[in-house]
């Protein structure tokens, strides 16, 4: 049963009066094997982005290496001045981001609307 | 979180226990395999009455101490397997999993994540945590040279916080 690939879409939402949101759209698994599709995307993006939304919906598995390749992603919008949002994790999710606190680095949304609002 | 029973031994606490039946696999130690033992797990668990909450709860327990074994108990030695062992009673489901390492290298605390921001803890490092903080009870026992055992409970009348 080999880990399904990781795929990551990036898409660009315009926002009339601040910056434009980044949405980087997460399916299949996020693994210890993700490190390229995940930290690769990320890396990808232009320094001009500001505002980055992460969409967790589509995924099918997400285990702590895969956790901790978003915490890496994390870390490095830190340093860049980036702000991230994220919606579309199970509640089962939502308890282990916020369990390991993640949360206290991204806020965690019920849809895409209100990811995008909470910026 | 209450009532709950962990910790790290290097004696065999639990085994022995008086199942009315019992479920085993024997995975390779590769990543990705982890699935098979997650999703037995929690078809058992359905079928035992426990609410979906406890089930994902489960499965994701279940699926790090196979990594673990995978990972630091085999070194990902795909000679070696994992051993899945799934131990159902009235009340109850143990799951426990084998390896041939001498036990756990890293730890339960509470991951940090202040400290994995600044780059002073590592990212990873955190399935010890969740399997202690997911289950009712978790324990690891190094049993040389027989290998070790990561074991986790969850009861069906145990009201999981």
């Amino acid at each position: 049963m080999p880990e399904l690939v990781t795929r990551v879409t990036v898409e660009e939402l315009p926002a009339p009066s601040a910056d434009p949101i980044t949405v980087m759209r997460f399916s299949g698994d996020i693994t210890s094997a993700s490190q390229p599709a995940v930290m690769g995307t990320y890396e990808g993006l232009p320094d001009s982005v500001k505002r980055i939304l992460l969409d967790f919906s589509k995924v099918e598995y997400l285990n702590s290496s895969g956790i901790a390749l978003v915490i890496q992603m994390m870390i490095a919008a830190s340093k860049k001045g980036q702000k991230i949002n994220s919606f579309g994790l199970s509640p089962h999710f939502k308890k282990v981001f916020t369990m390991v606190g993640i949360t206290k680095y991204t806020a965690l949304h019920e849809d895409e609307a209100s990811a995008c609002a909470g910026f | 979180m209450s009532n709950k029973a962990t910790g790290i031994s290097d004696k065999p606490t639990g085994s022995g226990r008086a199942s009315s039946s019992s479920i085993e696999l024997r995975l390779p130690s590769r990543l990705g395999y982890e699935k098979v033992a997650m999703n037995t797990a929690a078809s058992v668990a359905r079928l035992m009455g426990f609410s979906d909450e406890r089930v994902d709860d489960l499965k994701t327990a279940v699926a790090e101490a196979c990594i673990n074994a995978m990972e630091h108990g085999n070194k990902l030695d795909e000679a070696l397997s994992v051993g899945v062992i799934l131990s159902m009673d009235a009340n109850s489901l143990e799951v426990k999993v084998t390896d041939n390492g001498d036990g756990p290298q890293s730890k339960t605390d509470a991951p940090d994540i202040d400290k994995k921001m600044m780059g002073e803890e590592e990212a990873r490092g955190m399935g010890m945590f969740l399997i202690q903080a997911l289950v009712d009870e978790a324990e690891w026992v190094s049993d040389p040279p027989e290998g070790s055992y990561a074991r986790m409970v969850i009861h069906l009348d145990h009201p999981h916080v």
